[in-house]
């Protein structure tokens, strides 16, 4: 076959038996360097071999473990085909604007959900952060209390988020240190949204909700919106500019799921535990359909006395305990129907 | 997605926008509004990009108050848009272009009313009536064949239902309720927001 013709596929086994081992690799920068010290490689066939090689260690530092697009891999490893096929993953997600590759795929799984009714603020999100298929980590923290009355969860990229919620929070001090007063949750996503403003168009991906409290020191704010003469205010704020306040919002790949379930109960008369309870529904459901969501879900609770912190509940128990209910049910109905 | 549209009388101007905040397919608001108040008499509306439209927006209306506060009277409609129209175009060949649509309805008090239609390539044309996004296909027909320069206000109220009801007929996308304002002599007037139920 033309491929083997071209690596000497078949030379490569032949000479193997005479393989010697040099102790110290070549200096020249070429991809089969390492390979040398390996089985199966000789020195005379310098260009062909066919085990995945480190061949990033060849490469400049700044390049390490970075994904290049597919075109520019096609074009420099002609000699290599085995190469590119074996190293490289087939599928990468195409980014738009791609100045700096990727070091890994992202993905920006997530249920995320908060809503305003007349006991506060309600924040509640899963905990499972995904990295291109697999769960990078089940137990992470996607609601990070900014300071006593205001919190903010995360969807996106997770060290986007992270990073940035720091930063708020230290810009959010220093506001405070130096004017006397706390800014308000209006301000606080404005903030946000400015200083996200000059990364629009490049990979960083964080779309925030902030729930807050503002109590009486953070002064006259424009509170156009009727709030039912509550404090509390709740803003989505994304890197690519947008900046909503609302009574409801539910971000990430599992917020459609969620948003039916709370569509359907969240009004502003809820009671707290009718809240959490219908909260925790929502979450629970998104992660059932949605797979980048799942194991636990964390939930906050804002009011005027600041944020107080549910533990944290794995949602495995209660997805077995439906099926206890459903398992019931249908025994109950059979029952019913073999009576008649 | 998004839709605007304006008609101009011959004491006042019209303009009404979609209460429509999305996120890919998901209505993150029903109750957005999408102008912004430059000035006591001059509305801008504001459709595109999701960041953009806000920031460029914004960054217009506080340019406009500063003129007001540096030279003590207020700019007039057609040099809000000119300003309006240049500082698009000044960022059209930047690597930060502005991906917005704008309508600009104001009243002068000499020149009168006027609409001014501009888009994302920084065009700009003074218009009688005018629409943006894919709703503006479905209405503009309707606009051409009923409008007439001497339009009263209900007349211009009940040729805007009209879009509205052609848009609930047969836009693919649900889009609810729109935000109405008149703009005349005494100012900027709120009118009841318009609200179409299923068909």
């Amino acid at each position: 076959m033309a491929l083997q013709d071209i690596c000497n596929f078949q030379s490569v086994f032949e000479d193997s038996l005479t393989t010697e081992y040099p102790a110290v690799p070549h200096g020249k920068k070429i991809a089969s360097n390492y390979v040398s010290g390996l089985p199966f490689s000789n020195n005379k066939s310098l260009f062909h071999f066919y085990i995945p090689v480190a061949e990033y260690l060849d490469e400049s530092p700044i390049q390490f473990g970075q994904i290049s697009t597919v075109q520019n891999c096609s074009a420099d490893s002609s000699e290599d085909p085995f190469l590119t096929s074996s190293t490289l993953p087939t599928c990468l997600p195409f980014a738009s604007s791609q100045s700096v590759p990727l070091p890994f795929p992202m993905a920006h799984g997530t249920t995320t959900l908060a809503f305003m009714f007349q006991g506060g603020v309600l924040a509640a999100a899963d905990t499972r952060s995904s990295c291109s298929g697999l769960v990078a980590c089940p137990a992470s923290q996607k609601i990070l209390p900014i300071h006593s009355h205001l919190v903010g969860l995360t969807s996106g990229t997770s060290a986007d988020c992270a990073l940035w919620k720091r930063i708020l929070a230290r810009e959010l001090r220093l506001y405070q240190l130096r004017h006397g007063r706390r800014l308000s949750t209006s301000g606080a996503a404005k903030l946000l949204s400015h200083m996200l403003h000059p990364f629009k168009g490049t990979e960083l991906c964080v779309a925030a909700t902030l729930c807050g409290w503002d109590g009486g020191e953070t002064g006259p704010g424009s509170r156009g919106e009727t709030t039912k003469n509550q404090m509390t205010d709740l803003f989505y704020v994304c890197s690519d500019g947008t900046r909503l306040r609302g009574m409801l919002f539910s971000v990430g790949s599992g917020s459609p799921y969620a948003y039916s379930i709370l569509d359907q109960g969240v009004h502003w008369g809820l009671t707290v535990d009718e809240a959490k309870s219908i909260a925790r529904e929502a979450v629970y459901r998104a992660t059932y359909r949605d797979a980048y969501s799942g194991n636990c879900v964390d939930m906050y609770h804002i009011t005027s006395k600041g944020w107080t912190r549910r533990n944290r509940e794995d949602l495995k128990e209660e997805y077995y305990r439906e099926k206890e209910r459903r398992k019931h049910e249908k025994t109950e109905r059979r029952d019913v129907t073999f009576s008649d | 997605m998004e839709y605007l549209i304006g008609i101009q009388g011959p004491d006042f101007v019209l303009v009404a926008a979609d209460n429509v905040a999305a996120s890919s397919i998901i209505q993150m608001k029903h109750d957005y509004d999408k102008m912004f108040k430059l000035s006591e008499k001059i509305l801008l509306l504001c459709v595109g990009e999701a960041g953009d439209t806000v920031q460029f927006a914004e960054y217009i209306q506080k340019n406009v108050q500063l003129y007001k506060m540096r030279n003590g009277y207020e700019l007039s409609p057609a040099a809000a848009a000119n300003f309006t129209r240049k500082n698009l175009a000044d960022y059209l060949r930047s690597r930060t272009p502005y991906h917005v649509n704008l309508l600009l309805a104001g009243y002068d008090d000499t020149d009168g009313p006027g609409l001014y239609y501009m888009d994302y390539l920084s065009s700009l044309a003074k218009a009688p009536f005018a629409a943006h996004g894919y709703g503006a296909y479905l209405t503009l027909s309707i606009l051409d064949r009923y409008y007439r320069p001497d339009l009263s206000r209900d007349e211009a109220v009940d040729l805007l239902k009209k879009c509205g009801e052609e848009l609930n007929k047969r836009f693919i996308l649900n889009l609810p309720s729109f935000t109405v304002r008149l703009i005349d002599k005494e100012g900027i007037h709120d009118l009841e927001k318009l609200t179409l139920g299923t068909k």
